[in-house]
């Protein structure tokens, strides 16, 4: 096995705030293999975004307090000076934010502000930033790509903007993609052809792609690999077979469970996870999700639950202390069967 | 199967569904002017958010409202709460019209319609505690309950899953599930007959979006109101309602039960909309059967919306009696009662996959040829 893409390794991020050390990402580590893509599911206040913008060096490093590795390519980010990061962005790691309407200025034409990156990184003329431009609008669907591209972000439409910001993302031929929930404000018609567009543009570029989300249906669709966040750290990983076929954690369970799907029962009543996702800044004991968890008093070794944190090993792994076979059974006779 | 289908809904459906005609809206129209010119500002333009739509909410009845952003269903949601006046149509509240009557003769009925909003956050006044927010309904109707305002409150919080102790508590100590609570709490406050829930759960966290959905369920089936539930989410609005309509660019195109909208859709759009929700395959099969068909470019604008089918600009069946010819809504032979559809060219009632991806978008068309030419393409 070749070394990974990017590799984080017991990331810690901590801010500072008025009320106390907000504890964001605790203890994270994963991988991603070039041309793959990695999904990252969970709820807001999960930590998925600020492990990415930690990797981009998009913190505030006034009330910020990094911990860990994160090797892109071999090449420490977290230590690295502000110069060599900016060479980074936008060059070899780029990222397509949720709002496309925020994330693009709009006292500028929607094709000044995609060539920009391509001049900076490539020393390319005005010129060659504009053919290349046109070329990347071309691509990414937009119909009359050398007219549009003198229109200001207003006159795109949601789903127009969105594809202008993944040309824009890739123009510079990245290894890395991050995509912060990049289909959260489109409707579904649309969010389905960006969904189609991501795919096919990554076997072009062979790209690397962090793709985060809440919607378990699209990371379905998106991801080879699944990671699960909660409260700051991940719970599950695995294959997306493995993590959607036969989830291990009680809180990817209680996810799947509290989702009404198309061909579900309609006269059950949906299984929420009881209960609100806890404050940062002052987190359970233990396992982050025992408050919230059904299944603790079935864990070998009373209080275990809430006196020590389980471990999530790397590949195929729950961080839950339920042995293997617990998991097991407990999916297939109580949670599958809900599932319809 | 088919049994199995039928009966939780009749379980679900709650009492006297088919009783009453609780709301009647018949060709219900919404216009926005839009302002330009110079030096003198004139009127250049229409906005027709909603044009002409029909819909019945019996008594006790969920209904539910989908479409995608800019269809006009938040407006239809607002014109029936009369929290706009509409262009022309009328909405019928119990055989009464109350499309244009004044402040004076809607103060009884606004007790009995209620709306409960989407965002959570900005819903509620943040200066006010939670007992002045749900007691203010009662005060400005002068509804003096028995055992006193702040008693009914409490009652209200128990009822919505919240502590009665939190009377005195700002909504900013709530989480978002909780303030929708308080929302929906609000809403319940003067016994309304109606309420109208517009995106109720889609600001909200996965696993709190159960839990209020249960929640409305609980509170439409002891208590016997009648819901219009306005969403984005396909499978919530299946969830929650009995009977569907499906808007695209101001119009309803499909309406029907449940069932029949969603296993037996025969409008185009619905056919689209269905296809592109992404689901989490969770039978053992590798393919989940169904094919996914790729809606070319973005819904039109409502300024100048397409001659006849708003639809035919994007549909694959699109012919030219669509662009001449308006389709009604009407129950196309093969349907259901009650099963209603807007269009020239049905598509066959099933959801079952096709030979092939239906492939409109040139661009990706384009993409995917390019793609199989190189083999995998560079790295």
């Amino acid at each position: 096995m070749s070394t990974p893409l990017l590799s984080v390794r017991d990331l810690h991020v901590s801010f500072k705030t008025e009320d106390g050390v907000v504890r964001a990402v605790d203890r994270l580590s994963f991988d991603l293999e070039r041309g793959r893509t990695l999904g990252i599911v969970g709820e807001s206040g999960s930590g998925k975004s600020v492990t990415n913008l930690t990797v981009l060096g998009l913190h505030n490093p006034m009330f910020t307090t990094v911990e860990g590795e994160i090797l892109l390519d071999g090449q420490e980010l977290t230590t690295a000076p502000e110069p060599e990061l900016e060479k980074l962005r936008g060059n070899k790691v780029a990222m397509i934010f949720q709002d496309p309407l925020t994330a693009l200025s709009p006292y500028y034409t929607v094709g000044r502000q995609i060539a920009e990156p391509y001049m900076k990184h490539n020393g390319a003329s005005k010129k060659e930033a504009w053919e290349r431009t046109v070329e990347m609008l071309g691509k990414v669907g937009i119909p009359n790509p050398g007219q549009r591209a003198k229109d200001y972000p207003h006159q795109f439409s949601g789903g127009m903007r969105q594809r202008a910001m993944i040309a824009m993302a890739l123009i510079c031929d990245p290894d890395l993609l991050i995509a912060d929930e990049p289909t959260t404000a489109l409707d579904v018609t649309v969010q389905a052809q960006i969904l189609d567009l991501l795919k096919d543009l990554q076997q072009e570029f062979g790209s690397g792609i962090i793709f985060i989300t809440h919607d378990l249906g699209v990371i379905a669709d998106m991801a080879d690999d699944i990671m699960v966040m909660y409260a700051g750290s991940a719970v599950e990983r695995g294959t997306t077979e493995q993590v959607l076929r036969s989830p291990q954690h009680p809180y990817t369970w209680g996810l799947l469970n509290s989702m009404p799907r198309l061909d579900s029962d309609t006269g059950a009543r949906l299984s929420p996870i009881p209960g609100t996702p806890p404050s940062l800044l002052n987190p359970p004991s233990g396992c982050r999700f025992h408050p919230r968890c059904a299944f603790q008093g079935r864990v070998a070794g009373a209080g275990r639950c809430t006196t020590e944190r389980p471990p999530l090993a790397t590949d195929r792994a729950s961080a839950c202390h339920l042995t293997a076979d617990q998991k097991r059974t407990i999916f297939i006779e109580e949670i599958k069967p809900r599932l319809g | 199967m088919k049994e199995d289908l039928v009966l939780p809904a009749q379980r679900a459906q709650g009492p006297g569904t088919d009783g009453e005609r609780l709301l009647e809206v018949t060709g219900l129209t919404k216009h926005f002017p839009v302002k330009g010119g110079f030096p003198i500002r004139r009127t250049i333009g229409q906005v027709q958010a909603v044009d002409g739509i029909d819909l019945t909410v019996h008594t006790g009845e969920s209904f539910g409202l989908v479409g995608e952003s800019g269809c006009g269903k938040s407006t239809t949601g607002r014109l029936i709460t009369r929290l706009m006046e509409p262009t022309a149509g009328t909405v019928a509240y119990r055989g009464r019209d109350i499309s244009h009557a004044s402040r004076k003769q809607l103060a009884p009925i606004r007790s009995e319609i209620q709306m409960i909003f989407q965002d959570p956050y900005s819903s509620l006044n943040p200066r006010q505690t939670v007992g002045t927010i749900i007691s203010g309904p009662m005060e400005i109707n002068g509804i003096n309950p028995q055992g006193g305002r702040e008693k009914r409150v409490r009652e209200l919080l128990e009822i919505v899953g919240l502590n009665p102790e939190h009377y005195n508590r700002f909504p900013h100590e709530f989480s978002g599930g909780q303030r929708q609570r308080i929302g929906v709490a609000r809403a319940l406050a003067l016994e309304p007959k109606l309420i109208v829930a517009d995106e109720p759960v889609s600001a909200l966290d996965v696993s709190i979006q159960a839990q209020v959905v249960n929640l409305l369920q609980q509170v439409q089936n002891d208590l016997g109101i009648a819901f219009l539930f306005i969403a984005h989410d396909l499978a919530i609005v299946r969830h929650f309602s009995q009977r569907v309509a499906v808007m695209y660019l101001g119009k309803i195109i499909e309406v029907g039960d449940r069932d029949s909208i969603y296993t037996r859709p025969r409008h185009p759009y619905t056919h689209a909309l269905l296809s592109a929700v992404p689901e989490v395959n969770l039978t053992d099969e590798d393919t989940g059967g169904r094919e996914r068909i790729r809606l070319a470019g973005d819904v039109p604008s409502p300024i100048s919306p397409p001659s006849g089918c708003r639809f035919r600009t994007r549909c694959w069946k699109a012919q030219d009696k669509c662009a001449a010819e308006e389709p009604p809504l009407v129950r196309i032979s093969g349907n259901h009662e009650g099963h209603l559809t807007a269009c020239h060219f049905p598509e066959e009632p099933t959801t079952e996959g096709r030979e092939e991806d239906i492939v409109l978008d040139p661009a990706l068309a384009a993409l995917e040829e390019a793609a199989s030419d190189e083999g995998q393409g560079q790295p």
